[in-house]
């Protein structure tokens, strides 16, 4: 089992996790954060007071996938999240050794 | 051919009777009406909607235009300090304050009133006060009472205690409201010099304008003002309180004809034009400089045109309301903008620079640009050279006491009871610290 950590474009989300649930994933959890990366910041003006804003909403995804695939969930992601603009996100990869569903006591591949 | 002209003369000539006979008419009336007045049910029912108009100025409106410029942390303590204004200074109004604006003063009578309506002694159901119910002008002008120490808090925000708020309010409205009123609409000196202050110029917007600039030194520069991040924390709540504050001032100016007549009607067109003008005047000003337009400049510049036109809508034509408005929406952006920047004082939400520099620019072009025929005076435009430099004298007088008399007040306090948070109420925010509240 793999955790999939995508940040992305907030307007994105809808297109990746269509292209997710295409491949048989079910379920994936999503959270608003900031950050950034090379896109940087922007500033804005208030009555003449300019501030620089670092931060940029984004959108981080966590899905946790069966290994063999993991190839595949990384595809759709990118492909539904890329504009080929900067500040398009990144993707990250890292094993996960053990997962329970809570309703049923089922684990690893039968919990996902 | 000749006989027609004679005809025509003589027709002429005897409508020229009927009209003189029809005007002597109404000046019969009102002199019997001096002696005994009458209610005018039409001036009573625009009254009535007046004050309520200028009510919904201060509540929702500046409180939701204030508020959406604060950051997060302070929002409900900015529409407390709103609130709580409006509310103490109905009782303050009601104790003392209409007494001192609008009642006869004896030896004083050039500089205050007396104590003869104290507790709104002798206003009963039938008083009544020119051709309304004194109970109606007296509440019509309680809310010019309430909304006066409100447009303050826009400088003060996010660091002043919310006790001695209450205390500076209270004798703010004594002290400085209630004789500057006195001074051009309660028989004072101002008034008596020909100060043309139709509805406000300098009693509400110079007074308040200086007063917010004189708390703001006096409190000193918000922690962080100049290095934080203190973007507004909702500016869709500003504009809201923008747009009600336009609504609102219509019973502000219209409403200051105390009739409904076709000086309330030239006021309300005055108002909306100078309004209009004025917001793209900012709007244009910011284009031009920072190279895009603000949904904040343009809200802000049409405060700074209803301020403006506030002491000149009585007195003005539309060609002149175009160009008060215009030229308030400049002067008030550069004011709100590179001056405040380059003197460094932190006056919060623009109290002076759209109050006090609207109010400024509105109560001198007043004097440039009245129209005999519309108010009865005439301003430079029109030959009377001297009505600009008395309007200067009502623009200096009101400065002066303003400026003195809130910064006796407020070092008084400062001394008595502290008039700043201490330094972590005022990073954890105001709503949580003084009141045990958050937005969520």
């Amino acid at each position: 089992m793999k955790l999939i950590t995508a940040i992305i474009k907030p307007f994105k989300l809808e297109e990746v996790r269509a292209a997710l649930t295409d491949l048989g994933l079910q379920g994936m959890t999503v959270t608003e954060v900031k950050g950034y990366g090379r896109q940087k910041g922007h500033t804005e003006i208030y009555r003449g007071a300019e501030y620089a804003v670092n931060f940029l909403p984004k959108i981080k995804i966590e899905i946790v996938v069966p290994s063999a695939q993991v190839d595949k969930a990384l595809e759709a992601i990118q492909s539904a999240a890329k504009t080929g603009q900067i500040g398009d996100g990144k993707i990250f990869v890292s094993p996960i050794e053990h997962t329970v569903r809570i309703r049923t006591g089922e684990s690893d591949d039968n919990a996902l | 051919m000749k006989f027609n002209h004679l005809k025509r003369l003589a027709a002429l000539a005897s409508a020229a009777t009927a009209v003189s006979l029809l005007t002597a008419l109404p000046a019969f009336a009102q002199e019997a009406a001096a002696e005994a007045p009458k209610l005018d049910t039409g001036d009573t029912a625009w009254m009535l909607t007046s004050t309520a108009l200028v009510l919904m100025m201060t509540v929702p409106g500046l409180a939701c235009f204030y508020a959406g410029m604060v950051r997060k942390k302070n929002v409900l303590s900015v529409m407390m300090k709103i609130f709580a204004t409006c509310c103490l200074m109905t009782i303050m109004w009601m104790v003392v304050g209409y007494s001192l604006a609008f009642t006869e003063g004896g030896d004083w009578n050039a500089y205050l009133g007396g104590f003869s309506k104290v507790f709104l002694a002798g206003m009963g159901k039938e008083s009544m006060s020119g051709t309304i119910p004194e109970s109606v002008f007296m509440t019509f002008q309680m809310t010019f009472a309430i909304i006066t120490p409100a447009l303050i808090v826009g400088a003060i925000v996010d660091r002043m205690k919310f006790s001695t708020l209450l205390v500076f309010m209270a004798i703010w409205v004594v002290v400085v409201y209630a004789p500057i009123t006195h001074w051009v609409w309660g028989g004072g000196f101002l008034g008596d010099d020909g100060v043309l202050d139709f509805a406000g110029g300098t009693v509400v917007h110079i007074n308040a304008g200086i007063a917010g600039l004189v708390a703001a030194i006096v409190l000193g520069r918000r922690k962080g003002y100049g290095q934080e991040n203190m973007a507004p924390y909702n500016l869709t709540l500003t504009v809201i309180g923008a747009s009600l504050l336009w609504v609102g001032w219509f019973g502000f100016n219209a409403g200051s004809a105390v009739a409904a007549n076709g000086s309330a009607g030239m006021a309300m067109a005055v108002t909306q034009i100078a309004t209009a003008a004025a917001a793209l005047a900012w709007m244009f000003s910011e284009w031009l400089v920072h190279g895009k337009p603000s949904v904040l400049g343009i809200a802000s510049g049409a405060v700074a045109g209803l301020v403006a036109i506030t002491p000149a809508s009585g007195f003005v034509d539309p060609k002149g309301a175009l160009i008060i408005g215009l030229a308030a929406g400049v002067g008030c952006y550069i004011f709100s903008t590179g001056v405040k920047r380059a003197l460094g004082y932190d006056d919060s939400l623009d109290v002076f620079g759209v109050h006090a520099v609207g109010g400024i620019i509105g109560a001198i072009l007043t004097g440039v640009f009245a129209v005999e025929a519309i108010g009865g005076t005439a301003g430079l435009l029109e030959g009377n050279f001297a009505q600009v430099p008395i309007q200067v004298w009502g623009v200096i007088a009101t400065i002066v006491w303003s400026g003195v008399a809130t910064f006796v007040i407020l070092i008084v306090l400062k001394v008595i009871m502290g008039i700043r948070v201490s330094e972590p109420q005022e990073v954890e925010g105001l709503d949580l610290a003084l009141h045990d509240e958050s937005l969520h």
